[in-house]
């Protein structure tokens, strides 16, 4: 059996008050998602989702081509492409950009990217100073936590918990109304903004037609990121092409209203290259990294390379069941939820944690709401037949293998079928009105105990429906 | 050296070859929905009202500068130095600074204004958005680090949404190196799903339609 | 002549929940048809295919596939059991072309049983009566990936004598899943306590569904938690009178 681990979800599942946040925060975000798009509000929501698919099909397909456009148009407008093959290389990157240009304090907006190649314990380690600025992020940062969600990153968090955060760690007086904490944050940041010498982003979305860089944000401090230091670099995986900027139109549609129920968010920047002749301000050097970290080789997998279509919503985090229960830092990686679900296997390969993909009921309701229509529960299916054939290579999950062996042996013979049917009716114990509460002492262990620890069982009901079936015919003969 | 390195693995990834052309992309989806001005100008107020911005009709410019002057009321502002500005006398106003010689100055000055005032290159009715292109004319940080944030929109550029945005500028990056959109006061809910605004751009936002 | 469906009941069916499988046969019978039971019938392959197991669920899918070849209609009392060869046959079998083309014929003839009732069949009043308030769970692939979501309401709002409640949350997942309810019993079982706390704010004495395996799951905690509600399938509630 691969190994899962139960005591984590329990610890999780057993504090109500995170269960609460976690089932209160998701379900809001899905309401006002449903809203966004309904027909009233969005007529050709399906359209969008078709439109927004086929782009980055077509896109990944020529990803090549549309990277070397990037490029160009980046270099033509003055900026400067970077090519990191892992985030060791971005590192080197940034600690060399910080040494030649004399920089200490680096200001951060939001990027899942970085998080994904833990960039800020890697800066800090080399004396640079990394500040996340968006508030949940900073949140975190202050706390040395990763991320609970793609979009709402300290959604675990109280404002009692962040009152405690703020005071150890800005030495601030405790404050626990989040407005008044949302203004310590402020404040905080703004000096550090205006500090800053280079401004760190991620990228929505990279336009290959404009070499620009997309960034979507609700609080400014993007803006300001890419706005107040010197220099602007933005971390972006390949995958975050898109051919045109008229493309635009389409996929900022569905981005804010997947996540936040937004028709827009408040801000969306359209960022091309350092100040043009004249500006007043905006950043002198413009640097645009382009990151694979194990893209290529998710490229390379025709069957799941719609993996790469994500564009980061948290939609499917949001109405997971799963998700729901478990929260986001059950997930071993900084991608949680359904879409962590299939790219942490694809990442890392399918031998690392094998449970992954079997944490679902396969209920369907990520690919349901995914903008780019990412069929996720395939992907799970399809993960589910590797790491099968991955745990056989290694002698692993021999149970489960031979148990699935036997049953197909069985359901290919009907009379035998029948007959287990009716040992296994004979075997049964004794239940209330056909149903079983307690536990049999043979039954310490397996797929019936563990069914048996949160709820009843049926019991075989003595005569099989085959079996009725067959009393039934003689009797309308008769 | 990283780049080819991954150009070929994407290459390798997808069976193509250096150089080769992208396949026919698909058809650019753009709608272009018809509606009168009056109608946008309608849609535009009510949208931005609704993500609890002010909004104000002026008739003339004099109204417009009554509206900026009640609004700075002599505290010390900034403004861009577009020509919708100029025409409406902004640069007038007491305790409004519009012309810097260098960065910093203009930061600082940025930085410690009560109001930033700027134009609108367009705006979106549907979203009630302001959509500013930055130039010489209009720097990013008025409208980005002033607690109240000003813009006066000329009513011929409220345009209905995205789609007549991006079918009016194809390819923005050729005019600006930073086009933004602004929809509503800074906000986030980022503590227990709290709405608290004005977190690190304005918390509040004013558009006066001339 | 009355025209012929025959009846693919499902494994789960056949072995825990026969009542199911007889209601909907009385149903069908009471509309005119004739109504047949292939014997060698046994399970649609969805365990094995959603564990990851494809060879051995390609044994038991062909096997499905010459049980019913000759059928005219098979009628499924399972969203999930009629999805999985609607529309995950051909996953299965997409480098095998005979098993292909047999799927393809089978397929458009293979009915869940609510829009079998409205489709082919062509009625909503089947003239039953049941006395109770009733709230109805969407099956997750009924619903999802065979996008039944009014049909079975439709069905319930023209028995006699019962009233249906909406739950806040009808469709979210009951937390069964195959394999994960015991490979994940600490989820799967909150998810069901979620989902029966949104059935008991409906003030249902009932909770109905087009999927007997929902229903094990549902009745399984709603005892666990004695919780004086009963499932039922939603052809046990078209069979009363």
């Amino acid at each position: 059996m691969i190994s899962i681990p139960h005591e984590r979800f329990e610890r999780v599942l057993a504090d109500p008050a995170l269960q609460q946040a976690i089932y209160a925060a998701t379900g809001r975000l899905m309401e006002k998602r449903r809203e966004a798009v309904a027909p009233e509000a969005l007529p050709d929501y399906q359209e969008l989702r078709s439109q927004a698919r086929r782009i980055k099909e077509h896109t990944l397909e020529n990803l090549d081509y549309y990277l070397e456009q990037f490029e160009a148009e980046v270099h033509a407008r003055g900026g400067r492409v970077v090519w990191c093959r892992d985030g060791d290389e971005v590192v080197d990157f940034l600690t060399k950009l910080a040494r030649e240009k004399n920089a200490r304090l680096i200001v951060k907006s939001k990027s899942m990217t970085t998080e994904e190649i833990h960039l800020n314990q890697q800066l800090e380690q080399r004396e640079l100073e990394p500040v996340e600025t968006d508030l949940g992020e900073y949140i975190l940062q202050l706390a040395g936590e990763r991320p609970y969600h793609i979009v709402a990153p300290a959604l675990h968090k109280t404002r009692y918990d962040v009152a405690d955060i703020f005071s150890r760690r800005l030495g601030v007086e405790r404050e626990e109304i989040p407005e008044r904490q949302t203004r310590i944050a402020r404040a905080t940041l703004r000096e550090k903004f205006l500090a800053a010498d280079i401004g760190l982003t991620g990228a929505n979305f990279l336009v290959a037609d404009s070499g620009a860089v997309v960034l979507v944000e609700n609080e400014g401090n993007a803006r300001l990121t890419t706005t107040a230091p010197r220099i602007h670099v933005a971390v972006a995986g390949i995958e975050k092409l898109i051919p045109r900027a008229q493309d635009l139109a389409v996929f900022l549609k569905l981005l804010g209203r997947s996540a936040t129920g937004q028709p827009l968010t408040v801000y969306t920047s359209v960022l091309a290259g350092p100040r043009r002749e004249g500006e007043l301000d905006g950043p002198e050097e413009f640097y645009v990294v382009l990151l694979d970290n194990g893209r290529t080789r998710l490229l390379a997998d025709r069957e799941k390379r719609e993996s790469l279509f994500c564009i980061r919503c948290g939609a499917c985090l949001n109405h997971c069941p799963v998700y729901r229960k478990i929260g986001g830092h059950n997930y071993p990686w900084v991608y949680s939820g359904p879409i962590g679900a299939i790219l942490t296997p694809q990442y890392f390969g399918a031998g690392h944690e094998p449970w992954l993909p079997f944490a679902s009921s396969l209920c369907g309701a990520c690919g349901e709401v995914c903008p780019v229509k990412i069929d996720i529960p395939k992907m799970l299916l399809l993960l589910r037949r590797e790491i099968g054939r991955s745990l056989a290579r290694e002698g692993k999950g021999r149970w489960e293998r031979w148990a699935f062996r036997v049953w197909a042996w069985l359901m290919t013979r009907p009379k035998l079928y029948e007959f287990a049917g009716v040992a296994a009716s004979a075997l049964a114990p004794e239940g209330s009105e056909g149903w079983l509460t307690g536990l049999p002492p043979v039954l310490r262990r397996g797929p019936l105990a563990a069914w048996l620890s949160q709820r009843d069982l049926p019991l075989p009901p003595g005569r099989s429906f085959r079996q009725l079936w067959r009393v039934r015919s003689r009797v309308k003969r008769v | 050296m990283s780049r080819d390195h991954i150009l070929h693995k994407v290459r390798t990834a997808l069976g193509r070859s250096a150089g080769q052309p992208a396949a026919e992309p698909p058809p650019v989806r753009l709608c272009g929905p018809q509606s009168d001005l009056e109608a946008r100008i309608e849609r535009f107020l009510n949208a931005v009202a609704g993500l609890n911005g002010k909004t104000y009709r002026a008739r003339s410019c004099e109204e417009v500068r009554d509206y900026a002057a009640r609004l700075v009321d002599g505290r010390p502002a900034v403004a861009s130095c577009t020509p919708v500005l100029t025409a409406c006398g902004i640069h007038g106003l007491p305790g409004v600074r519009y012309q810097f010689s260098t960065r910093d100055e203009f930061q600082t000055a940025c930085a410690q204004a009560a109001v930033g005032i700027t134009g609108a290159d367009y705006a979106l009715a549907d979203t009630g958005t302001v959509v500013l292109l930055a130039s010489h004319q209009e720097p990013r940080m008025i409208s980005l680090l002033p607690p109240v944030h000003l813009a006066v929109v000329p009513k011929e550029r409220i345009l209905s949404g995205l789609d007549e945005l991006f079918t009016l500028l194809p390819r923005p990056s050729e005019l600006t190196s930073s086009l933004v959109l602004v929809t509503g006061p800074s906000r986030t809910a980022d503590i227990e799903q709290i709405l608290v605004r004005g977190v690190h751009g304005p918390g509040e936002i004013h558009v006066v339609v001339l | 002549m009355a025209r012929r469906v025959s009846l693919f009941v499902t494994c789960l069916v056949d072995q825990l929940f026969p009542s199911v499988g007889l209601a909907m046969a009385d149903v069908l019978e009471r509309l005119g048809w004739k109504v047949e039971f292939p014997e060698a019938q046994t399970c649609c392959s969805q365990p094995a295919f959603n564990s990851g197991y494809w060879d051995e669920a390609r044994q038991v899918a062909r096997h499905f596939l010459r049980v019913f070849r000759d059928a005219e209609y098979v009628v499924v009392p399972s969203g999930s059991c009629g999805s999985m060869v609607i529309n995950h046959y051909r996953e299965l079998f997409h480098k095998d072309a005979e098993a292909l083309a047999e799927t393809e014929a089978l397929a458009p003839r293979v009915w869940e049983f609510s829009r079998f009732l409205l489709e082919v069949a062509q009625v909503e009043d089947v003239g039953a009566r049941y006395d109770g308030v009733v709230t109805y769970h969407d099956g997750c692939h009924a619903l999802r990936e065979l996008g039944i979501k009014q049909g079975p309401r439709r069905l319930l709002a023209r028995v006699r004598g019962l009233v249906l409640k909406e739950m806040d949350v009808a469709e979210e997942c009951c937390g069964f899943g195959g394999t994960f309810s015991v490979k994940f019993p600490e989820i799967s079982g909150a998810m069901a306590r979620t989902k029966i706390e949104s059935i008991l704010r409906t003030g249902a004495d009932t909770v109905v569904s087009t999927d007997s395996s929902c229903l094990m799951q549902l009745r399984g905690a709603l005892l666990r938690a004695k919780a004086p509600v009963r499932t039922l399938h939603l052809a046990e509630v078209l069979a009363s009178r």
